[in-house]
């Protein structure tokens, strides 16, 4: 057997090993990595999917603790990703989530993998994508993806997950903060954590409210379930709230529109790369480069013009750009 | 990218030595798990299985080395996780420091460390794939 296939067979299987292993390939992007999560992908499909997103702080790792403890209960198995942020200026990180998970993630029903950025914005890391399809091979029931929670612009979590929970805590000004970051729009769960602390009604009025405001036409209106994540509170609300939205999905057939855009979604950002590839090849070549930055800069060509010739340039040279 | 696990095995709470070393791995560009306080040597090997870390920093303030370690290089070993780097740190008599080698760390850093030296030592020992 190959490599490969002894990692996809392990991987299948469920054991811890090959599962972490098959994740440092994806993360590290290699052609080996690549036909890894090729070789997953038909064994995926059945896990549900479920982002977490919120300022950091609003307790998004304690929570993701006490529902996988509450999720093991009714007996599912869960994986975690959770992403921290790379540093722009070393590429180092702190991947400091599972502090707050010490005591779910020993359990042999779980599996959970911290990921650092690595430059990709939107709150999550490229290696997310195929780190998902891996823990889906991999038979979770639930794979649970704690976003960087930088509150701004984490949209692409929704063209991750089924179910995107948006988590709040009271007396942060979270709800002006989270209707400023159009962080609203991506909810279909709403959580109010810290329920313990003053204010939490307020903040789940406020939320109502702001959703009342936009959102009468939705065929789902999204819950707002306040927790203590401290202790547990208010996990059994969640676990509803997610399998009532999972029914909403099945029944009225998003699920395969949510596939759908998944696919166009990788396809769109391995365009992305590709391009950003074909540019720094175009700037490798000195005359070709020099010739283009001096043409748009007197006028004779805009810069569409010199991407259009970048991109024919790269078309010619395809074997080194597209790899 | 070289990944690390930054662990506080047993009942010790002194944790701004880990924390400095944390850091300064994250500033050398590392990514750096860290785990908190009072790990036990089970939840130490898993996390650093799960993680897939190059290295394992264990930083340890308290004294209990002598029965930590032996019990996490076991498990080290149960779980075929030999490639990987194990270092020890923090206040280890030196009468100590030959047990802790022949127990599988691959060297024992002391207070006062300059951080620099760590960085060398795993960069040094680790390849950096990617
Ligand atoms: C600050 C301190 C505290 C603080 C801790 C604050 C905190 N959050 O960390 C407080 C006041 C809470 C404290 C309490 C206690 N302390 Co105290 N404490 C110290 C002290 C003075 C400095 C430790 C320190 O922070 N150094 C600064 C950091 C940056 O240095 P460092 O940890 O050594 O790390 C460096 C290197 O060792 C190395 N390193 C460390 N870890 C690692 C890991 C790896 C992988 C690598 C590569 C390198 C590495 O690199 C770092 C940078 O150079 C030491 C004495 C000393 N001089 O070391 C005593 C000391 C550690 N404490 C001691 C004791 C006994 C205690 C108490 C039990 C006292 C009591 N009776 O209550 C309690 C126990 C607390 C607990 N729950 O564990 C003893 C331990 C004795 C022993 N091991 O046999 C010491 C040695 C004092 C002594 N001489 O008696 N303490
Ligand atoms: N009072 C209170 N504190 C909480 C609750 N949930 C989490 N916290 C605390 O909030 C802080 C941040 O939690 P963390 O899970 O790391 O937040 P994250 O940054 O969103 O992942 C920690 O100190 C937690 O102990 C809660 O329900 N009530
Ligand atoms: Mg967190």
């Amino acid at each position: 057997m190959t490599e490969i296939q002894d990692l996809v067979e392990g991987i299948g299987q469920g054991e811890k090993r090959a599962v972490a292993r098959g994740l440092t390939w994806i993360e590290r992007d290699s052609e080996k990595g690549k036909q890894l999560v090729r070789a997953l992908f038909p064994m995926a499909g059945k896990a549900h999917i479920v982002g977490i997103t919120g300022a950091p702080g609003v307790g998004k790792s304690t929570l993701v603790n006490r529902l996988t403890l509450a999720l093991r209960n009714h007996g599912y198995r869960v994986g975690i990703l959770a992403v921290d942020p790379s540093s722009p200026f070393t590429g180092g990180a702190i991947l400091g989530d599972r502090i707050r998970m010490q005591e779910s993630v020993m359990d042999q029903g779980v599996f959970m993998r911290s990921l650092a950025s690595r430059g990709h914005l939107g709150g999550l890391s490229r290696a997310t994508f195929g780190a998902v399809t891996l823990l889906d091979a991999a038979g979770f029931d639930y794979i649970l993806i704690e976003t960087v929670g930088a509150g701004q612009s984490e949209v692409e979590i929704m063209q991750l997950a089924h179910s995107t929970m948006v988590v709040l805590a009271p007396g942060l000004g979270d709800d002006i903060q989270a209707i400023k970051a159009g962080i609203l729009e991506i909810g279909q769960i709403f959580v109010v954590n810290k329920a313990d602390r003053d204010g939490a009604d307020h903040t789940a009025r406020a939320i109502r409210g702001m959703l009342t405001l936009g959102m009468q036409h939705l065929e789902w209106f999204p819950p707002i379930i306040k927790t203590v994540a401290e202790n547990g509170e208010g996990m059994d609300d969640l676990i509803a709230a997610i399998a009532k939205h999972r029914e909403f999905l099945q029944e009225s057939g998003r699920l395969d529109s949510i596939r759908e855009g998944q696919t166009r979604h990788l396809i769109e950002l391995a365009l992305q790369d590709w391009s950003l590839r074909a540019m720094r090849l175009a700037e490798q070549d000195e005359t070709f480069w020099t010739a283009l930055r001096e043409a748009v800069a007197h006028g004779q060509a805009d810069a569409a013009d010199a991407a259009r010739k970048i991109v024919e340039s790269a078309q010619r040279g395809g074997a080194t750009v597209g790899s | 990218m070289i990944r690390v696990l930054v662990a506080k095995p047993g009942l010790d709470g002194h944790d701004r030595g880990a924390k400095v070393i944390a850091r300064a791995l994250r500033d050398a560009g590392m990514e750096v798990v860290y785990t908190g306080l009072h790990q036990t040597p089970e939840q130490i090997v898993d996390a650093a299985l799960q993680e897939d870390v190059d290295v394992l920093a264990l930083s340890i303030l308290s004294g209990a080395h002598p029965t930590l370690v032996p019990r996490i290089m076991d498990l080290v070993r149960e779980n075929k996780m030999d490639n990987m780097l194990v270092l020890l740190g923090g206040i280890i008599p030196d009468d100590d420091v030959d047990s802790m080698i022949a127990a599988g760390i691959s060297r024992v850093f002391g207070p006062g460390t300059d951080t620099q030296d760590i960085v060398d030592y795993i960069r040094e020992r680790v390849a950096d794939d990617d």
